[in-house]
């Protein structure tokens, strides 16, 4: 397991304690992360990584699953 | 002289019959459409015998939901909306306080009402809108109308733990809207795009000026809110000129970014409230919206929705705040000192509104009630209410009101009105729970819960779900050894915030 995606496993449990988010995929489309979870996922991500998620990558996919959102910061901190 | 809300649909639909008056992503209504629904609706309703008595619309968020509230007033009732995601434990603490007689559901929200022990009767919008309309007996319920008689119920948080009822009447809320529709410069050409759920005052701004001048407002699908390109694109593709939205919702538009992707085309009228909006944001939307009005508005729910208004005109510094402005016209203001004594120039006090938008209180609670609406301390000599809203403000040399801050432990999150302590209590209720102390970190927008006792954290945010609606669940759950107290005994909220600051 990287170390983004246990980092980014402790931000989301945070939010919500009673979420098993290493399995969930369907946080978007089972409402489990509401527009105030997205903002402060965002928030959370660009502080503990110093990476800011732009507007375009804002979509469901890249939020439904902890292992989605993970790729989606590795592949910024790449650029 | 207007006496009754559905006099705005009244004069519009012979005038637009077949216009777009509500829109979803499901389907549309126009205003001929919404008329004949809502007598039909009236008429079953009388047609049973109700009358003057809370009607709850349970159904979820769309045009038909709104076209029930007005069939409840045709039928000289006064509706409750109350949301599908509500929690179930929710929704049988307001039953409880109603005891309704009648409920109106779709087809999704009616296998639900089962759950929640209500016995009364249940309808389905789409089968009493094939009720006959009886001309005679809709013409009699509103010549028995007054203008003082109630429209809506809508609840808030109460600090005791349960959810207060804030009861509206026609005269309050044609007040409100026709000071709102003059100051935002409404017109027949107007297309909202509503943010703000139906079961809150919120909703009021869009709902009445739409049947008043004519206009459309779509309910934007929630879940836009999430994702901002695609927010900005439902907006220009309906084209949508005017939202009244939290600030939260204009933020996270701008502070992703997504104006460098797409830009809103067709907007000239953004109203905002409920919470700061930090300059540096506002400023971006300035930019991108240079011919646009944006009016920051502020009001309580007790005052039928808004009370003040500042159109933003000036710059500002980025640590300045934009002041909430000036009351509407036929609203009062006085900002009280700790004395009942008018505040000097400049000097802070509690905001307390006058006026015909001051709404009837809480429902079935006359103390609570008159904790709040008192005589005007600064005239004593005949009866004259006064709403003390609990919020601090002063005057800046401008002459416009600036917010401060609360007295008490109510926040506004994300929109929504809390009391702390309605969160403290109900997670007080449950099993191996000591103590909580609540918080609330004003910077990032956070709810923290503080707890001792034998429970564990992902127990313990399962029950909140349960028990509270998903804008009053905390942000962030800790668990302590020992609760800080004041040497007096009281929860020590400052040592809390020591605790999260240094975490």
């Amino acid at each position: 397991m990287s170390e983004t995606y246990e980092t980014l496993l402790g931000i989301l449990k945070d939010l919500h304690e009673d979420v098993d988010f290493d399995t969930c995929e369907t946080l978007i489309d089972d409402k489990i992360l509401d527009s105030f979870d997205i903002i402060t996922v965002i928030t959370e991500i660009s502080n503990e990584f110093d990476v800011a998620i732009p507007a375009d990558k804002i979509i469901p996919e890249n939020f439904n699953s902890a292992k989605a959102l993970a790729a989606l910061i590795d592949s910024l901190e790449e650029d | 002289m207007q006496t009754n809300v559905l006099e705005y649909l009244e004069q519009t639909v012979p005038r637009v019959p077949d216009k777009v008056a509500f829109a979803d992503e499901n389907g549309e209504l126009t205003f001929a459409e919404v008329s004949n629904n809502a007598k039909a609706i009236g008429s079953a309703l009388a047609g049973d015998g109700l009358y003057g008595e809370p009607v709850v619309v349970f159904m979820e968020k769309s045009p038909a939901a709104i076209n029930a509230f007005f069939g409840v007033l045709y039928g000289g009732c006064y509706y409750v909306p109350l949301d599908v995601e509500m929690p179930a434990f929710r929704i049988e603490m307001i039953l409880e306080q109603l005891k309704p007689r009648a409920v109106i559901c779709d087809s999704t929200t009616k296998p639900l009402l089962g759950q929640f022990g209500y016995e009364g009767k249940s309808y389905l919008f789409d089968e009493m809108t094939k009720t006959a309309v009886d001309d005679a007996a809709l013409s009699a319920i509103r010549a028995k109308q007054l203008d003082i008689d109630p429209i809506y119920i809508v609840f808030t948080s109460g600090s005791t733990g349960v959810p207060k009822g804030i009861l509206a009447c026609h005269r309050s809320v044609i007040d409100y809207i026709e000071n709102l529709s003059e100051t935002l410069g409404f017109d027949e050409d107007t297309v909202f795009g509503n943010q703000t759920p139906l079961y809150f005052d919120a909703c009021l701004k869009e709902l009445y000026p739409t049947l008043k001048f004519g206009a459309t407002t779509y309910l934007v699908p929630k879940q836009y809110f999430s994702f901002p390109i695609k927010l900005v694109e439902y907006l220009n593709t309906h084209k949508i000129n005017t939202i009244c939205w939290v600030v939260s919702a204009l933020t996270m538009i701008s502070a992703t970014g997504t104006f460098k992707t797409v830009k809103p085309e067709t907007l000239r009228t953004v109203a905002f409230g409920s919470e700061v909006f930090p300059v540096k944001q506002f400023r971006m939307w300035k930019e991108v919206l240079p011919n646009a009005s944006f009016t920051n508005l502020y009001g309580p729910t007790e005052a039928t929705g808004m009370s003040c208004y500042y159109h933003v005109n000036r710059e500002f510094e980025e640590t300045d705040a934009i002041p909430i402005g000036k009351p509407f016209r036929n609203t009062g203001i006085i900002l009280l000192d700790e004395n009942n004594k008018e505040a000097a120039f400049g000097e802070p006090g509690e905001i307390c509104i006058r006026g015909t938008c001051l709404t009837m209180g809480y429902f079935g609670q006359p103390d609570k009630t008159a904790e709040v609406f008192t005589q005007n301390p600064l005239q004593t000599r005949f009866p004259e209410l006064i709403y003390r809203t609990g919020d601090i403000a002063h005057y800046n040399a401008d002459g416009d009101l600036v917010f401060v801050s609360r007295k008490d432990y109510q926040i506004k999150h994300m929109g929504h009105r809390i009391e702390l302590g309605e969160i403290e209590i109900n997670c007080g209720l449950y099993d191996g729970i000591e103590a909580v102390g609540c918080i609330y970190d004003k910077v990032k927008g956070k709810i923290v819960l503080f707890y001792t006792g034998n429970v564990e954290k992902p127990e313990l945010a399962a029950y909140l779900k349960q028990r509270l609606p998903r804008y009053m669940q905390p942000n962030l759950i800790r668990k302590l050894d020992e609760m800080p107290h004041t040497p007096n005994g009281k929860l020590d909220r400052k040592a809390l915030k020591a605790i999260y600051d240094n975490a």
